[in-house]
């Protein structure tokens, strides 16, 4: 035990005394949090439109009125041809064109039926989908308010609650996110260079010349990491409460008992990387180049794993970062109790011991 | 000149032996390319729908049928409770819960108005924002449907029952195949994240390891060291944007409309930008893990103010400030631009100016920067 | 009157409060072995990283090999060749890639480099394991190796850091053979030890304490001066005195 002590104690001094590194530890999840709290939005608001008014009259003048009111879309230019359609897009910055037929009004008093035209950008596909599913639910509104002002029989009408997040922030879907990303990164990266970087310098086969058994060297290794990232969850969960207003509606020894849980795990797939390589570049790019991507689109972060292919939600199974995000929402959002998150909690209990083990063989392989 | 042409056989050697490296640099970019380009989509496919009718009428059952009509949703559960609706959004099996009231049909034809209720897990904002719009359409247009229907018997002007002929079309992608638009991104970001990795650790490894001492003592300038430690690593960042590229072709028959070889002239320049800056980085760290913590902070950034994955214009204003510094967002920009609207040369000019200055300023604070003494 | 090559008067080298080197004057002459010597941390290490231009010195005037340290560094790294204490040749490259890139980077053609590495590897005996990796030899072989690499580009000075650490007695018995050899050929070597046996091969030595140069003589001389029966002995005593 006293070994052990020493070893950790050996880690935290290296680690303490590179204080450049220690600034980046807690200044990366600082600021990155705050920066991407406030930055990263998958909704969409002030979009710039092109209208091309062909009738300029009464229902136009009022449907482009709403259209610009709602707060998605912001004109930024008038057309008065359709050759003007294509130079607005290929400018890049008019997203979406919205046409209206002439005598647009008469039709619709007198037929009560007008035709409008919606032309998105689609080489963002997202976006124009996002953009064509917004207008097209303020144009229908529209007819439905007239309908009824005009004194329609039979209205339904939809009374719409958004449960959990009731002014549909998109902090709430992504400080979980960003969680994950960051612990999950930071925790692999830095143990698999930290090990990696002993094994270059040549100091890891003086370590295991020595009678310390392996595990205890892994171990003293990862036990100052563990540390720092609690207090790094700590901070990103101050600041995900005080400053973005993010409710922790579950219990907080929960919460933070799954942070370690997933801690553990990252820091697992961390030592496994090491096993794998005795350098510290390959370390890197394992860490930033096969994992960062992964980690963001395959999580659940940004994109529903529900919209993907099923090979890709497959996939997505085997990322410890989509179990994680999924506890942190129910935790934090919804307020679920253990019973609720058992499972989720269980897949990342079984990651972490089949990490473990697979560093385990892989040492006892190239000790042979 | 010869001198380089040593230190790039020398750089070009190492790479290639590093047995473990080459799969790092070749293969896992490709298949991230391959897989992550689908996963990456908004577009809901099944709104999963727990539906409550407790009216039991035929009009609560023909917007039902409406509703598993439409190829958007999956309706999870039909039931009486709202209370076990609510378990189940609670569980994450459902994301929205359709309530019909006991009187729904009873009040829509007496009183003229019938109320139901949507529920939605919000979790997400814009699934949410999405259902929310989807399932309005679906209501007021089986809404329309009740009017005209009724409208036979009593007696009301049918011209008077407003409607609107919505015609979309979607420009430069009509089938709104997000991969189009998600391959040139992600390929964009892989270039970037392996010419950036590689750039920034290469020095200080050598720092670390101590052959930069022997470097430093011979007469060798420092733009010729800079140069010969780059440019295998901007030959393969340009020789990995083909390949992809190609894969992209391929495999998901993306556009090309534009000239390719401008694409390559902009990407040579982009590379120079995103090495200078690794390069930077290593200049100014004394170990790996610090070029690693610093490059996995930048890059972060970079990535997700990207505009690729979440829109610029969504940012708040000072944000976008920080994006006009983002050198990928730019990139990203000009290479859609080119492959997916044909622009010319003249119509990105002002981004490739940007680039340049980019480019400069970065090789400029590097090889300040790098220093032969101590 | 012997031929000054490298001429250092008044060095000084601080980091921060710490001095490293305090008021340094010493000369070297052209073809002469002379030795460095010191306890860890007297300071031997910064002075030659100065003399080679990998560090500014913080006073003093420099001239090496008939150029200034301050103003001429580039000019003065053509002349020199450097051995450090770390190893400086390349793990993943083979013996015969480091031999073509170092010369390469020294500006030899590559005629000079083909012939001139063809007598290397044959006078080292290396002709078996030329194009394995440096990883796999011997400490002692790569140290000859990167000596013989260090005076490839034939600099008129070569300065070698700790050049024998941790090699066994033969191996640096054969290491000196090969200084010897390029010394009688007119090579200036400046040598940093502290290996006390191996003061006795040079032709001066200069012993530092705490940053200063505390005595400074052939080792003969030296071990007259201090009646000493061999330099172990000489050190020792200096040590003691200051």
């Amino acid at each position: 035990m006293n070994i052990f002590k020493g070893f950790v104690i050996k880690e935290f001094i290296h680690i303490f005394r590179d204080y450049r590194t220690m600034v980046i530890l807690f200044g990366i999840p600082l600021v990155q949090l705050l920066l991407f709290g406030f930055v990263i939005k998958s909704e969409i608001k002030d979009a710039d439109i092109a209208i091309y008014d062909q009738a300029k009259d009464n229902h136009s003048k009022r449907i482009t009125n709403k259209l610009l009111s709602s707060g998605y879309f912001r004109l930024d230019k008038d057309l008065d041809n359709y050759d003007g359609i294509h130079q607005a897009f290929r400018e890049g910055k008019v997203k979406l064109v919205i046409i209206f037929e002439q005598n647009f009004s008469e039709k619709l008093e007198k037929t009560g039926n007008a035709n409008v035209q919606i032309l998105a950008d689609a080489s963002e596909p997202n976006t124009a989908n996002l953009l064509v599913s917004y207008s097209n639910a303020i144009l229908s509104s529209y007819i439905k308010d007239l309908n009824s002002t005009s004194k329609m029989p039979y209205n339904i009408i939809t009374e719409i609650r958004m449960e959990y997040n009731p002014e549909l922030k998109s902090v709430y879907m992504f400080v979980p996110g960003i969680m994950a990303l960051l612990l999950m990164l930071i925790s692999a990266m830095m143990t698999s260079i930290s090990i990696t970087k002993e094994k270059e310098m040549g100091t890891m086969e003086v370590l295991l010349a020595s009678p310390i058994k392996p595990f205890v060297i892994t171990a003293g290794k990862v036990v100052p990491y563990i540390f720092l990232s609690i207090i790094n969850v700590l901070i990103i969960l101050s600041i995900s409460y005080y400053v973005f207003d993010v409710p922790i509606k579950g219990s907080l020894f929960l919460l933070v008992s799954v942070c370690i849980l997933f801690i553990l795990t990252a820091l697992s797939l961390g030592i496994l990387i090491s096993t794998v390589t005795n350098s510290q570049q390959v370390a890197m790019m394992i860490s930033l180049v096969a994992l960062m991507l992964p980690s963001i689109l395959l999580s659940g972060f940004i994109f529903p794993i529900e919209n993907m292919p099923i090979v890709l939600q497959y996939l997505c199974q085997l990322m410890p970062p989509r179990w994680f995000i999924e506890i942190i929402r129910n935790i934090m959002l919804k307020g679920v109790s253990f019973s609720f998150i058992w499972k989720e909690t269980c897949v990342l209990f079984i990651m972490m011991i089949v990490f473990n083990l697979l560093s385990i063989k892989k040492f006892k392989i190239r000790l042979e | 000149m010869r001198i380089i042409l040593f230190l790039l056989r020398k750089e070009f050697l190492q790479v290639f032996r590093n047995k473990s490296m080459l799969p790092l640099i070749f293969m896992v970019p490709i298949i991230q390319l391959i897989i992550l380009v689908n996963a990456a989509t908004f577009e809901m496919k099944s709104i999963r729908i727990f539906i409550i009718d407790n009216d039991m009428s035929s009009s609560s059952r023909s917007l039902i049928s409406k509703i598993s009509g439409s190829p958007f949703y999956k309706i999870v559960n039909t039931g009486f409770s709202y209370k076990q609706a609510m378990d189940e959004m609670h569980k994450g099996k459902t994301d929205a819960i359709l309530n019909i009231p006991p009187d729904f049909e009873k009040k829509l034809f007496k009183e003229n108005t019938g109320k139901i209720q949507l529920v939605i897990n919000a979790i997400n904002g814009t699934s949410a924002g999405l259902i929310s719009a989807y399932t309005n359409t679906i209501i007021n247009d089986f809404n329309r449907k009740i009017i005209i229907d009724a409208s036979q018997n009593i007696a009301v002007n049918a011209s008077l029952i407003k409607s609107l002929n919505i015609n979309y079309s979607f420009w430069y992608n009509p089938e709104l195949n997000y991969k189009t638009f998600m391959v040139p991104g992600v390929l964009v970001l892989l270039v970037t994240l392996i010419g950036f990795v590689l750039s920034s650790m290469n020095v200080v490894r050598e720092k670390e390891i101590g052959t930069i001492e022997q470097i430093n003592v011979t007469p060798i300038k420092k733009y010729q060291f800079i140069i010969g430690k780059l440019f295998p690593i901007w030959i393969i960042g340009l020789f990995e944007l083909a390949f992809g590229l190609a894969i992209g072709k391929l495999l998901f028959n993306i556009p090309m409309v534009g000239s390719l070889p401008l694409l390559f002239f902009v990407a040579s320049l982009y590379l120079i930008v995103v090495l200078g800056m690794g390069m930077f980085v290593s200049t100014l760290v004394e170990t790996q893990q610090q070029a690693m913590l610093i490059s996995f902070f930048l890059l972060m950034i970079f990535i997700l103010m990207s505009g690729l994955f979440t829109s610029i214009e969504s940012m708040p204003d000072w944000a976008q400030y920080i994006v006009k510094a983002n050198p990928i967002a730019y990139f990203i920009k000009i290479i859609r631009l080119i492959l997916l609207k044909g622009a010319g040369i003249m119509e990105i000019k002002k981004d490739i100016i940007i680039l340049v200055l980019f480019g400069i300023s970065m090789m400029s604070f590097a090889i300040i920067r790098y220093r032969k003494t101590s | 009157m012997k031929e000054t090559i490298i001429t250092v008067r008044n060095l000084s080298k601080k980091f921060g409060d710490f001095i490293a080197n305090d008021d340094l004057s010493f000369d070297v002459y052209k073809g002469e072995i002379f030795g460095f010597l010191g306890a860890n941390g007297a300071g031997k290490t910064t002075a030659m990283r100065v003399l080679c231009g990998l560090s500014k010195p913080t006073s003093g005037d420099i001239n090496i090999a008939g150029f200034d340290v301050y103003s001429q560094t580039e000019l003065i790294k053509t002349n020199i060749g450097y051995m450090s204490q770390k190893f400086s040749l390349y793990e993943d490259l083979t013996i015969d890639e480091n031999i073509s890139f170092y010369g390469g980077i020294y500006k030899l053609s590559n005629k000079e480099i083909k012939e001139k590495k063809e007598l290397l590897i044959n006078k080292l005996q290396l002709n078996a394991v030329r194009k394995k990796l440096v990883r796999e030899l011997p400490l002692g072989w790569r140290q000859k190796l990167a000596f013989s690499v260090a005076i490839f580009h034939e600099p008129k000075i070569v300065f070698l850091d700790e050049p024998t650490g941790g090699v066994d007695p033969i191996t640096r018995r054969q290491f000196w053979d090969m200084i010897y050899e390029e010394s009688d050929k007119g090579l200036t070597v400046f040598v940093t030890t502290h290996y006390m046996d191996e003061a006795e091969y040079c032709n001066r030595v200069s012993i530092m304490v705490d940053g200063k140069i505390a005595a400074l003589d052939t080792p003969v001389n030296l071990m007259q001066t201090y009646n000493a029966k061999n330099m172990d002995e000489v050190f020792l005593k200096i040590v003691r005195f200051s």
